[in-house]
């Protein structure tokens, strides 16, 4: 059944929905989306990184994802700089060195298009073994974590009076999601894996009464939008990436024809 | 709970906060702050905006790092908090029973019951986005109540409440003063119902703290500079 690159790309993007549904929604009730994208931008760092260090793209690029969550704590807490121009700064400056750095390596051909909008029809078994083992265990991270985040989400202070420790909750998440990225990018690209973060939360908002709920209907909402986008594709002859992120969208704004239930 | 130190022949003594001094940026936002809180107290702690009262009740938490003088808690101290307001994003779909189990494991009818001394048993589940101020003020308390602790610390719970509703609010966290015997700090600035009702007033006041102690425990001159001066 794995011979089909076909199933191979399905299955691999709904083991990533799984995943990003739930992170996506933390990711939304913490405002991280520009985090998410600061991230994904670095990633170029990551793959330069794993080239000269002969690394597994994967690897290279979670644990320069990792570095510029650490650097981004360091500097949120030191400096007096708002953190949406810290996080342009990271981003974009990860995204430079990166192609810099390669620019040395010219013998190198690197698939850019690849690494921008994602390859899925181009999962090999290995892909598969690294997103359905990976997200098992991002899921179990989650899960851990979940009591102290949430707390930690609604307030910081209601959190450490408990004793949860929420500086820690929240370091704990940025690998998480530098994790999540690093596995997706394989999947859909730089340039569109926060989409299954936010776009499958966002989706699911009104219809949720409670966090755990929402967090389930997201990745419903997400493997139907790697579904439904991979159909597609296979149908119009689209972009598999690109086509995912349209169905998602697509679901949102089905969701958005009528009007919310007053509560 | 045990109770290692003891407050000089009253009760046993929950916290203690001895010459405390927080700075941030070159700048002193507390100073010389003496105060403590007994079992069964009500303290409060009063002061214009920007006399740095969130700070101290912070500090007092242990929210914050302290820069000079010291806080000490008895050992095992259940510490309930009330914060001044909380801002929960609109995307997050949270009901006032789910709030309730934030930070805890609980029965539903210890939910019940903490709801039900807040004066919210009628409520049924509401999402926390539609409460009213003084509604989600109760539900802060409740929340704080349901951990059963030996001290309770309010920031300017009657805060957007109206008088009566205020008068409400104090009747019930006296309420729960006497059935649980916890020690209470209120930060407040009511400056009369402080002296009315208060076991101990602490003033602080908005102050160049370069000079010897602005602050501590309540004088009526300092009282009243503290209401004439400007706010920070």
């Amino acid at each position: 059944m794995l011979d089909d690159f076909f199933t191979r790309a399905l299955l691999g993007g709904i083991g990533l929905a799984l995943v990003t549904g739930p992170a996506g929604c933390f990711v939304v009730w913490r405002r991280l989306a520009y985090f998410g994208e600061t991230i994904a931008h670095s990633a170029l760092l990551g793959v330069a990184l794993s080239i000269v260090f002969n690394l597994h793209l994967v690897i290279g690029i979670f644990a320069s994802a990792c570095a510029v969550v650490l650097v981004m704590f360091h500097l949120g807490r030191r400096d007096s700089l708002p953190a949406d121009t810290l996080l342009g700064l990271l981003a974009h400056g990860g995204l430079a060195i990166g192609l810099v750095v390669l620019a040395f390596f010219p013998s190198i051909r690197l698939n850019l298009h690849g690494l921008l909008f994602g390859d899925i029809l181009g999962v090999s078994r290995a892909d598969l073994a690294i997103v359905w083992g990976g997200g098992a265990v991002a899921l179990g991270v989650l899960g851990w974590l979940w009591r102290p985040l949430l707390a930690a989400t609604v307030s910081a202070d209601l959190a450490a009076v408990a004793g949860m420790r929420p500086e820690r909750a929240r370091l704990a998440f940025g690998f998480l999601v530098a994790a999540v990225i690093a596995v997706a990018i394989k999947i859909v690209g730089v340039l569109l894996v926060v989409a299954l973060l936010v776009i499958p939360a966002a989706t699911v908002r009104r219809f949720s009464t409670s966090p755990e709920r929402m967090a389930g209907a997201a990745a419903v909402a997400g493997v139907a939008a790697v579904a439904g986008g991979l159909f597609a594709s296979a149908e119009f002859d689209t972009p598999s990436g690109p086509s995912i992120v349209v169905a998602a969208l697509v679901v949102f704004a089905l969701t958005r024809l009528r009007r919310p239930r007053r509560v | 709970m045990k109770l290692r130190n003891s407050h000089s022949g009253g009760s046993p003594r929950l916290v203690r906060a001895r010459d405390l001094g927080v700075r941030r940026n070159e700048r002193w936002i507390i100073r010389h702050v003496d105060m403590e809180v007994a079992r069964g107290a009500l303290v409060f702690l009063i002061g214009a905006n920007g006399a740095g009262k969130s700070t101290c009740a912070k500090a007092i938490l242990g929210l914050i790092e302290v820069s000079e003088g010291s806080v000490d808690r008895a050992p095992s101290l259940e510490v309930g908090y009330v914060p001044q307001r909380l801002s929960i994003s609109p995307t997050l779909p949270l009901s006032m029973r789910r709030l309730m189990t934030l930070t805890g494991r609980f029965a539903a009818r210890d939910v019940d019951a903490a709801l039900a001394a807040a004066g919210l048993e009628r409520l049924g589940d509401p999402p926390v986005m539609n409460l009213s101020g003084g509604e989600l003020q109760r539900l802060l308390l409740a929340r704080a109540l349901i951990h059963r602790p030996g001290l309770l610390i309010l920031d300017e719970p009657a805060q957007g409440v109206d008088l009566p509703g205020a008068d409400r609010l104090h009747e019930l966290i006296d309420g729960i003063r006497r059935d649980l015997g916890c020690g209470v700090l209120l930060i407040s600035h009511d400056l009369q119902r402080a002296m009315d009702t208060g076991d101990d007033v602490v003033a602080l006041v908005p102050h160049e703290h370069d000079e010897p102690p602005p602050a501590g425990a309540y004088d009526p001159s300092a009282g009243q500079r503290q209401t004439d001066a400007p706010g920070g």
